[in-house]
């Protein structure tokens, strides 16, 4: 009883699964999906060589410190940087003193209230805050920026696809929309107001391109800004920001996997050892 | 537990003799992992799983309870909280990493398992209660990943919350508030994700305690092996400890490294980018897709494009996905074929190995990719497949299919592996001596 009622279920979902699979198929051969100016145009990003590439490669210092004074002259106005603090700038290098001294100079304040009158008021950060947000909401930070709210970029390159190649590719990526795109899909135009970047996942972005000029940046290292060097550096530096154990963990990583390969042969020899007189 | 001729618990330490007296627990432990369980001689690498799974369960508990200490499930923190985690609590990282891979790795170890079973027919008489208790403790580490993979509150956490329990919506009448009930509200909220902790935190311990009914349900037949032969007599098994506690060891050794190599090098590759992105209502992210290990199931429920008269088609999916493993445990009926193991069965090994195992890879594949041709096509045309199997082709295989000619023992087994013929105290006669 049980059988029969068990393979008659397997008969309607197997057959109804072979006439959508034999008419879907009828349908993608006979007229396949139409293609859109996001499929033909997206780009991946682009290689970029990075210190911190494969499984052993190290933060290089000096890049996170520019990609911190590019972000700090340049992203900050508009992108907040929520999940870090200024005391965790040590960890690419800064003092302490120099540290407290980032903090207080920061231009936007730490929303506080005031000790004396318990109104909402604003102090200088000090390093133990995270760096404050550059709109108190977003809705202001919507209304300032064309109705787009500027994204927190404390994760940004783990949150997307190879995050730190694509954001040096989206930096650099701003161009004129390809003729060709213009001839295939009239209706793509890039509207007003957006920009269009062909490694941005619909091709068209609100923010402006932020890094224009080279020297846009002076960098106190002597290294020369151009677009593509600070467009390196800020995705450097992002990247610390999403992933600031990234060294931590591959230190400890190799130490794990060091002494459980010594482990797993010694309980190799042991399994040996134990069966040597078994067949099996 | 199983064979007459296992060892009994001799306490040596008088200490143990004492504890023994008042509280078997050493003999319980003796008997059931140690060399008071004979196990068949004769198994290979596949049989170290199940042990992997207990270990993989293990990590889970101990890193969630971590976990649990730092991590506050409240919809306005929740994801400020888990980047604590990461940030700032000592070795956080390693801990949050571990508990995520671990997920993975505890699902890669168990379809391993069920692989195994599956192959090996450890699913059919006496052992039945096992494969049905090991369904279920399957059923129940689907529901806290789920639960788990909410918890962090990035985007695929509350869109994923979110048609997950929109498959209950799916259901006629009663499916919106069935929906309703479940989340606590009409969308994904705090109600939600304060329950959702709170079971995902319970659940661990429901499977730890179903996985000793499945270890108890076991010991009752003893293993299968890859001959699926009964155990004859004392000559076709091995002391538990030390043999296969040994064997284990290397086992674990091996799942380690590569746990670990993917930990601590890799920790992100089976995640999902969108998962960084904290959860927001108002912004759906392009590609909604769980976690990698639901994604056979998740291209079932999507295989299904036309309605059935007035079933509509996403009903019809939704029944598709259960059924896929709610099939599982009818399993032992279905195939009614007296022999075991794959590797006597030379039509269901042709099955298993071009049919089953191919099609649940592309439906792996195509669960992950987006909603759109090809994808849609090749998951209808493998899920098609899928229930032919289990449905179908197993029950027609154990009719038509002549088996090939099983082993007399697993002794005589190993044995013509090794190019031996069964010969004294080795051999099979039923007064032969007890090898050991």
């Amino acid at each position: 009883m049980l059988r029969p009622a068990l393979i008659a279920i397997g008969a309607f979902f197997t057959l109804m699964l072979l006439y959508s699979f034999g008419s879907g198929a009828v349908a993608y051969l006979g007229d396949p999906p139409a293609a859109t100016a996001e499929k033909e145009f997206h780009l991946h990003p682009k290689e970029v060589e990075f210190s911190f590439n494969g499984a052993l490669g190290h933060y290089d210092r000096q890049q996170l410190q520019r990609g911190f004074q590019v972000f700090k002259e340049v992203c900050s106005a508009c992108h907040s940087l929520k999940f870090v603090a200024f005391r965790d700038l040590q960890q690419i290098g800064y003092n302490e003193a120099e540290v407290k001294a980032i903090a207080k100079q920061w231009a936007i304040k730490t929303p506080d209230v005031d000790p004396a009158t318990g109104e909402m008021s604003s102090r200088d950060p000090v390093p133990a805050d995270h760096f404050p947000k550059p709109f108190a909401n977003n809705v202001a930070a919507a209304a300032a920026n064309n109705n787009a709210i500027p994204p927190d970029l404390s994760l940004m390159t783990k949150a997307r696809h190879e995050g730190s190649a694509y954001v040096y590719s989206l930096l650099t990526g701003f161009q004129a929309q390809p003729a060709a795109l213009l001839k295939k899909f009239p209706d793509s135009k890039t509207p007003e107001g957006l920009h269009y970047n062909p490694y941005f996942a619909n091709l068209n972005l609100a923010m402006a391109p932020p890094l224009v000029a080279d020297g846009q940046v002076t960098y106190g290292d002597g290294t020369k800004a151009t677009v593509d060097q600070m467009s390196q550096d800020v995705a450097a530096f992002l990247t610390w920001t999403a992933e600031p154990k990234l060294e931590n963990r591959r230190s400890a990583g190799l130490a794990v996997v060091f002494f459980l390969l010594i482990a797993t042969g010694l309980a190799y020899m042991s399994y040996r050892n134990i069966w040597a007189d078994k067949k099996h | 537990m199983s064979f007459p001729w296992a060892e009994h618990y001799t306490p040596k330490a008088p200490l143990m003799k004492w504890i023994d007296e008042r509280l078997p627990l050493p003999r319980l432990v003796y008997s059931a992992v140690g060399a008071g369980y004979p196990v068949p001689r004769n198994l290979n690498y596949f049989w170290n799983f199940g042990v992997l799974s207990g270990v993989a369960l293990m990590i889970q508990i101990v890193t969630g309870i971590v976990l649990g200490m730092h991590y506050a499930a409240n919809e306005l923190v929740a994801f400020g909280t888990t980047e604590h985690i990461m940030r700032d609590v000592n070795a956080g990282w390693m801990i949050r990493y571990a508990h995520a891979n671990g997920a993975s790795f505890f699902f890669i170890v168990v379809y391993l398992h069920i692989f195994r079973g599956l192959f090996y027919g450890s699913y059919k008489a006496p052992r039945e209660m096992v494969w049905l208790l090991g369904l279920v403790i399957f059923l129940l580490m689907m529901a806290t990943a789920f639960m788990g993979y909410v918890l962090p509150w990035g985007q695929m956490s509350y869109w994923g919350a979110k048609v997950i329990t929109g498959l209950f919506g799916a259901i006629p009448l009663v499916g919106e508030p069935i929906q309703t009930w479940l989340l606590g509200g009409f969308a994904p909220g705090n109600a939600a994700l304060n329950r959702f902790f709170s079971l995902h935190y319970l659940l661990p311990f429901v499977i730890a305690g179903v996985i000793i009914l499945h270890i108890w349900a076991l010991h009752i037949p003893g293993s299968n092996n890859p001959t699926g032969v009964d155990v004859k007599g004392p000559q076709d098994t091995v002391p538990f400890h030390p043999y296969y506690t040994a064997k284990d060891g290397f086992g674990l050794g091996v799942f380690m490294i590569l746990f670990t190599a993917l930990l601590f090098f890799a920790p992100n590759f089976l995640g999902h980018p969108d998962n960084y992105i904290e959860a927001n209502p108002l912004s759906t992210p392009a590609h909604i897709v769980p976690e990698w290990y639901f994604w056979p199931f998740y291209a079932i429920l999507r295989a299904f494009t036309f309605d059935f008269f007035f079933v509509p088609a996403k009903l019809l999916g939704v029944l598709a996905m259960f059924a896929s493993i709610l099939l599982l445990f009818f399993l032992p009926w279905l195939d009614n074929s007296p022999v075991r193991s794959g590797n006597y069965r030379p039509m269901f090994k042709k099955f298993f190995w071009f049919g089953l195992i191919p099609c649940v890879l592309i439906l792996g594949y195509c669960g992950g990719a987006p909603a759109e041709e090809p994808y849609v096509m090749l998951s209808q045309f493998a899920a098609a497949y899928y229930f032919a199997h289990f449905l179908i082709i197993l029950p027609a295989i154990a009719y038509f299919e002549k088996p090939l000619p099983l082993p007399n023992s697993i002794t005589e087994a190993v044995l013509a592996k090794h190019g031996e013929s069964v010969t004294g105290s080795q051999g099979l006669a039923p007064s032969a001596v007890p090898a050991e």
